[in-house]
C-alpha cells in the first residue's frame, strides 16, 4: 500500500518520530507573576473579553475576539502606552479546524514591556485593519492577505505587496507546496513567451536542487560543459576541468618566489 | 530549440499625458543605482514636487518564511545571512537567540563574548557601507573610498574568522563554532586605534559640505508620531526623538556589562541620522574595546567552552563526536532529523544595525518551525516612505532612501 499523504499540509515532515515521544512545552507562567502585566490585562479585561492570558519567554500572550481587536489595540495605545505595533501575522491552522491564528505584537516603550495580541478566524472571514491607528499595518495586512489569502476590512489598499498582483494562490499556507504549484510554473512562461510557446518550453524548473542528466539547455547536469543543446547519451569524453591557460597567465610572465613580497597584514 | 519571439514589449502603467492638472507618473526603479536594490517608486509629480508615492516591493522576495518551514533550524541559518546581507552575523544571531530562548539554553561566556565581537564589528560594517553608498549617491566620492577602504579591513578580520566575507553564518544555536583566531584581536585593534581618525576624516569631509548639509538638513523629516507609528526602530526612531535601544532596553548577551551612551536626536531630518550614524560608530568601537578585554579575561580563566551543553538539541564538540560513541549517535540524529525545540513560541526582539530584527517561532515539537516569522526593520523604514515623500522634490528621494537604510534582502525576505 502507498504511504498516505495529507494534502491539507504538503510541508516537510519528520521522517521518522519515536512512538512515546512526548514533545516538551515552552513553560508558562501566570500573568500574576508581573505586576506590570496584572495591571495591562486588568485594564483590557474591564473592557474586553479576554479569553485567555499567560506569560510565556517574558511576554504576556492574551487572546481576546476577532472582532474587538480595533478596540483593544486602541485602548492599548493610548491608556497603557503600548505604542508601536512591532509585527503582525497569521498562523495557518486550516488542517487542523479550519482557521487562521493571527497575533499582534505590541511594544510599550515606556514600560519595557511586549504583548501578543492573539486571536482566532474561520477560513474566508476577514480580519479588522487597524490602519488607523498604526500605520506599519497598512503593510502587515497587506503581505498578510498576499501569503494567507486574509482580506482586511476598512484598508485603504487591499492589494498584493510581495508578489504580482496577478499571481494567484497564497504562498504560506500549508496547502502550497514548495517549490510552488502549476500555476506557478507556468507564470513567467506564459508572461514572457506567451502561453503558445508552452509545448516549446515547458514548465519553469523551480526546484533548485534538481539534476538532469540529460540536460544540456538548462545549465542544471553536466558534469563538464558541452555547447548548447547537444544531444546527451552520456558517453561523451570526459573533459578535464583545468583552467590554467597555456604559456602561463596574463601578465605574469615567470613567477619569481624569491623576490616577490606576499602581504599577509593588511594594514601594514 | 526553436527561438522564440518574447513579449517584453514596452509597457506603460495608465499614464495619461493630457490630464488638466498636469501630473505627472514618474517611475524610479527597479534599476536605480540609488535605490539600494530592486526597489520601485511609483512617484506622482507637480512639477518637480512629489504628491503621492507609492513604492513598490517584491523584486528580491524568495519566500524565507517558507523556506523556514520545509528546514531544520540548523539548516536555516545560512539562509538568514541573505537577509541584510551587509551586516549577516546580527541576522544568524537573532535567529540563533530566538531559537536558544525557546529551548532555555544558557551560552557559554566566552561565546557570548565572541558573539558581541561579531555583532559590534557587524554594525561598523553596516555603518561604514551606509556611510560610503549614501555619500556616493549625493556625490561624495572621496567618503565612499575611504569608507570602503576601512570596511574592507573589517571584512577581512571577518574572513579570517570564518572563511567568508558577507554571507557569514558565523554563528551556530547555542554558541559559536569556532575560536576566534590568533591574529583576530592584534587586527581589531589596529583598527579600532585608527578609527577614530577615520571617523573623524569623513566629518571633515561632510560636517560642514555645502552640498551636504543642503541635501541633508531639513529634509525628510520624520516625527515622533510618525516613527512610532510606522514601525520604525533603530536610527530612523532615534533620530526622531526616542532614545530607544534594544542593547540598552532590554540587554541580550553582555550588553548590561558593557558601557555605551545611546545617542538620540529630535529634529528627525536626514542629517540627525547621519550624526547618529556616525556616533554609533564611535559608541560601537568602545563596546568593542570593553569586548576584548573581556575576551582576554575569558582566557585568563581558562574558560574554553563555545557551544552551549544540550545533548538533546546541540552536538558535542568535534573531539566527544570522534572519540565517544553515544555523542557520535547524538550528533547523527541532530544532523539528520534536526533538534525538536518545545511546543510553543517566542518572538525575540534583537538591534541590528538596521533596527529592531525580530524571530517569531511557533514550535509544534516537530524538527520544522511550524511558523516562522521574520521581523525585518527595513520592510517599514522601505513602508514610510508612502507618507514621507510627498511635499519633497525628485532630488530629495535618493538622499532620503539613502538615510532610511534599507536593503532589500531583508525587506522582500
Amino acid at each position: 500500500m502507498r504511504a498516505y499523504k495529507p494534502k491539507d499540509d504538503v510541508q516537510a515532515k519528520a521522517y521518522y518520530t519515536d512512538r512515546f515521544y512526548v514533545a516538551p512545552q515552552v513553560p508558562k507562567s501566570s500573568v500574576e507573576e508581573d505586576e506590570i502585566f496584572a495591571n495591562d490585562l486588568a485594564v483590557i479585561k474591564a473592557k474586553f473579553e479576554v479569553k485567555d492570558a499567560y506569560i510565556q519567554v517574558e511576554q504576556m500572550v492574551i487572546h481576546i475576539n476577532a472582532n474587538d481587536i480595533y478596540g483593544v489595540l486602541e485602548l492599548m495605545r493610548d491608556e497603557l502606552a503600548y505604542t508601536q505595533l512591532s509585527e503582525m501575522s497569521a498562523i495557518d491552522w486550516l488542517a487542523k479546524d479550519d482557521t487562521f491564528e493571527i497575533f499582534y505584537q505590541m511594544l510599550s516603550m515606556t514600560k519595557r514591556k511586549r504583548i501578543r495580541v492573539k486571536y482566532f478566524i474561520k477560513n474566508g472571514q476577514a480580519v479588522d485593519s487597524v490602519e488607523k491607528l498604526f500605520r506599519s499595518a497598512d503593510w502587515s495586512e497587506r503581505e498578510m492577505f498576499d501569503m494567507f489569502g486574509i482580506e482586511a476590512n476598512n484598508h485603504p489598499f487591499m492589494k498584493r505587496i510581495l508578489l504580482p498582483y496577478d499571481w494567484q494562490g497564497n504562498p504560506l499556507l500549508k496547502t502550497y507546496p514548495l517549490e510552488g504549484d502549476e500555476f506557478a510554473a507556468w507564470y513567467e512562461v506564459d508572461k514572457i513567451y506567451g502561453k503558445e510557446a508552452r509545448d516549446i518550453i515547458g514548465p519553469e524548473l523551480r526546484d533548485t536542487a534538481h539534476v538532469d542528466r540529460y540536460d544540456s539547455e538548462r545549465f542544471a547536469r553536466l558534469g563538464h560543459e558541452v555547447p548548447k543543446g547537444t544531444e546527451i547519451t552520456g558517453d561523451e569524453p570526459a573533459v578535464s576541468a583545468s583552467y590554467q591557460e597555456e604559456g602561463g597567465v596574463f601578465l605574469v610572465k615567470k613567477l619569481d618566489k624569491e623576490s616577490s613580497i606576499v602581504i599577509d597584514d593588511p594594514q601594514r | 530549440m526553436a527561438q522564440v519571439k518574447n513579449r517584453l514589449t514596452p509597457f506603460f502603467e495608465n499614464i495619461t499625458f493630457d490630464r488638466d492638472d498636469n501630473e505627472l507618473v514618474l517611475n524610479f526603479g527597479p534599476q536605480h543605482p540609488s535605490a539600494h536594490g530592486q526597489l520601485r517608486l511609483m512617484l506622482h509629480l507637480q512639477q518637480e514636487q512629489i504628491v503621492k508615492a507609492h513604492p513598490d516591493i517584491g523584486y528580491l522576495h524568495r519566500g524565507m518564511e517558507k523556506m523556514a518551514e520545509n528546514m531544520i533550524y540548523n539548516e536555516f541559518m545560512p539562509t538568514t545571512d541573505r537577509m541584510d546581507y551587509i551586516a549577516s552575523s546580527s541576522n544568524n544571531y537573532g535567529f540563533a537567540l530566538a531559537v536558544e530562548k525557546l529551548i532555555g539554553l544558557e551560552v557559554p561566556r566566552r561565546a557570548k563574548v565572541i558573539r558581541m565581537l561579531l555583532l559590534e564589528i557587524n554594525r561598523l560594517m553596516s555603518h561604514l557601507f551606509w556611510l560610503a553608498t549614501t555619500a556616493l549617491d549625493i556625490g561624495a566620492m572621496t567618503v565612499f573610498l575611504f569608507a570602503f577602504r576601512e570596511r574592507e579591513y573589517l571584512m577581512d578580520i571577518i574572513e579570517g574568522y570564518c572563511g567568508a566575507r558577507l554571507t557569514h553564518a558565523a554563528i551556530r544555536i547555542g554558541g559559536v563554532p569556532l575560536d576566534i583566531q590568533d591574529s583576530f584581536l592584534h587586527q581589531l585593534r589596529v583598527f579600532l586605534n585608527k578609527l577614530p581618525q577615520n571617523i573623524k576624516d569623513y566629518e571633515d569631509l561632510l560636517d560642514s559640505n555645502r552640498i551636504w548639509l543642503m541635501r541633508m538638513e531639513e529634509v525628510g523629516i520624520v516625527s515622533t508620531e510618525m516613527a512610532l507609528s510606522w514601525g520604525c526602530t533603530g536610527p530612523m526612531l532615534r533620530a526622531s526623538g526616542v532614545a530607544w535601544d534594544i542593547r540598552k532596553e532590554e540587554p541580550y548577551e553582555l550588553y548590561d556589562e558593557v558601557e555605551f551612551d545611546v545617542p538620540f536626536s529630535d529634529k528627525g531630518d536626514n542629517f540627525a541620522r547621519y550624526r547618529i550614524y556616525m556616533e554609533e560608530m564611535r559608541q560601537s568601537a568602545k563596546i568593542l574595546y570593553q569586548c576584548i578585554e573581556m575576551y582576554e579575561k575569558c582566557e585568563k580563566e581558562g574558560q574554553t567552552e563555545l557551544m552551549a551543553h544540550a545533548p538533546k538539541y546541540i552536538s558535542a564538540p568535534k573531539l566527544d563526536i570522534m572519540t565517544q560513541n553515544y555523542s557520535l549517535m547524538q550528533h547523527f540524529v541532530l544532523v539528520t532529523q534536526g533538534m525538536r525545540p518545545p511546543v510553543g513560541e517566542v518572538y525575540v526582539p534583537t538591534e541590528s544595525p538596521k533596527g529592531e530584527l525580530g524571530f517569531y517561532i511557533n514550535s509544534q515539537g516537530g524538527p520544522y518551525p511550524y511558523r516562522l516569522k521574520l521581523r525585518a526593520p527595513s520592510f517599514w523604514h522601505t513602508g514610510i516612505l508612502t507618507d514621507l515623500l510627498p511635499g519633497h522634490y525628485i532630488p530629495d528621494v535618493v538622499s532620503i532612501i539613502g538615510t532610511t537604510n534599507i536593503v532589500f534582502g531583508e525587506v522582500d525576505r
